[in-house]
């Protein structure tokens, strides 16, 4: 019961908190837009894609595409590397 | 305050996905909570970007030419790749985890080895 | 453990069919919504469809392990590839040196709105394709491994 109460009370604290942080957003307004004023004036223009996501994620920022590629390629291997099966038929040797 | 909705959104899920992570015993409820913070922080980021009256930033057959930004849904898409990733690798440790100790209660999964 | 007749049917007449919307999403990337990441989960769906309706040994037969992660092992060697002859053109690294040249994918787009053209954007479909198989193989693996670490628990 009193697990309960601290719980709450942590709660209602913590929501009040970001709740008060919520409402200084303004939605539909943002507030510096000056960069990507540019990638839609020049942005078709200079890679000549309609699609103006595919150009900032795979021509402007595809430095980061580079490590999100590697970032699934590891984890995939890791998940390759737990399900291994040993030579007698073991899933993984016990010490 | 209805004009915020997608941030009070954000918030609910927050807590919605911390409260999962520290008070379950289930380590699969505790991975959904991981999960669900995921999708709280992308909600967030595509909602920062957003034009009042705005179309999808794609110039085949659009409507109009007011478009809402492009960099907060190429960050977005990098982030649930990323989220995909993590999610598989957790999940197999539970299954391992599950095989070696029989159950999934993390109070039972505590002794070291040795 | 098979599935009754109609849903192993059922299965055999969509895969072919999701492979080939899948690929239209990866190869329209530079046109509508979608591109390489969104496409290749796409097929990987469709390979899932064919794991659950026919049983484990008899997909081990056609889906090999070996030849997916040979697929994904392409995958990203070859978009690292294409980043990097951009070097041997004397410019940075990842710069988009087939747009606006008129080679291979080179057409040139004014400002506006227009109706689409399929050869235009440089390196982006390259690109789009390279990761397109990437996220095919790797997500398959994914699983494929996973369903192998249950198959000692009779399900």
């Amino acid at each position: 019961m009193k697990k309960m109460l601290v719980v709450g009370a942590s709660l209602l604290i913590l929501a009040a908190f970001f709740g008060v942080i919520a409402m200084t957003f303004s939605f539909g307004s943002p507030k510096m837009t000056d960069m990507d004023d540019y990638f839609l004036r020049y942005g078709q223009e200079q890679t000549g894609s309609n699609n103006e996501c595919t150009a900032v994620v795979f021509d402007f920022r595809g430095f980061d595409t580079l490590g999100e590629s590697t970032v699934l390629f590891c984890a995939i291997i890791g998940v390759a590397l737990i399900f291994r099966k040993m030579q007698g038929g073991e899933e993984y040797e016990d010490e | 305050m209805l004009w915020n909705l997608p941030f009070i959104t954000v918030v609910v899920l927050t807590l919605i996905g911390l409260v999962t992570v520290l008070l379950k015993k289930n380590i699969i409820k505790i991975l959904m909570g991981i999960n669900i913070l995921n999708s709280a922080v992308n909600l967030f980021i595509v909602a920062l970007g957003y034009r009042a009256g705005g179309v999808a930033p794609i110039f085949t057959l659009a409507p109009s030419e007011l478009m809402v930004l492009p960099t907060p849904q190429a960050l977005v898409l990098t982030s649930i790749v990323i989220g995909v990733a993590t999610s598989a690798l957790v999940l197999s440790f539970a299954m391992v985890l599950q095989k070696k100790y029989g159950t999934v209660d993390i109070d039972k999964i505590r002794r070291l080895n040795g | 453990m098979r599935m009754s007749r109609i849903v192993r049917t059922a299965a055999d007449i969509l895969y072919p069919t999701i492979l080939i919307f899948g690929l239209y999403i990866v190869a329209h990337g530079h046109l509508t919504p979608g591109g390489g990441f969104q496409g290749g989960a796409v097929i990987a769906t469709g390979g899932a469809l064919v794991i659950v309706a026919y049983s484990y040994k008899e997909v081990t037969g056609w889906l090999t392990k070996n030849v997916l992660m040979g697929q994904e092992v392409i995958g990203l060697f070859g978009f690292i590839g294409v980043g990097l002859l951009a070097l041997a053109f004397g410019q940075v690294f990842f710069f988009n040196y087939l747009a606006n040249s008129g080679s291979l994918f080179g057409i040139p787009v004014p400002y506006g709105i227009n109706a689409g053209e399929l050869y235009t954007a440089g390196v982006i479909p390259l690109m789009n394709f390279a990761v397109g198989i990437e996220v095919w193989g790797g997500l398959t693996i994914v699983i494929l491994y996973m369903l192998s670490g249950l198959e000692k628990e009779e399900c």
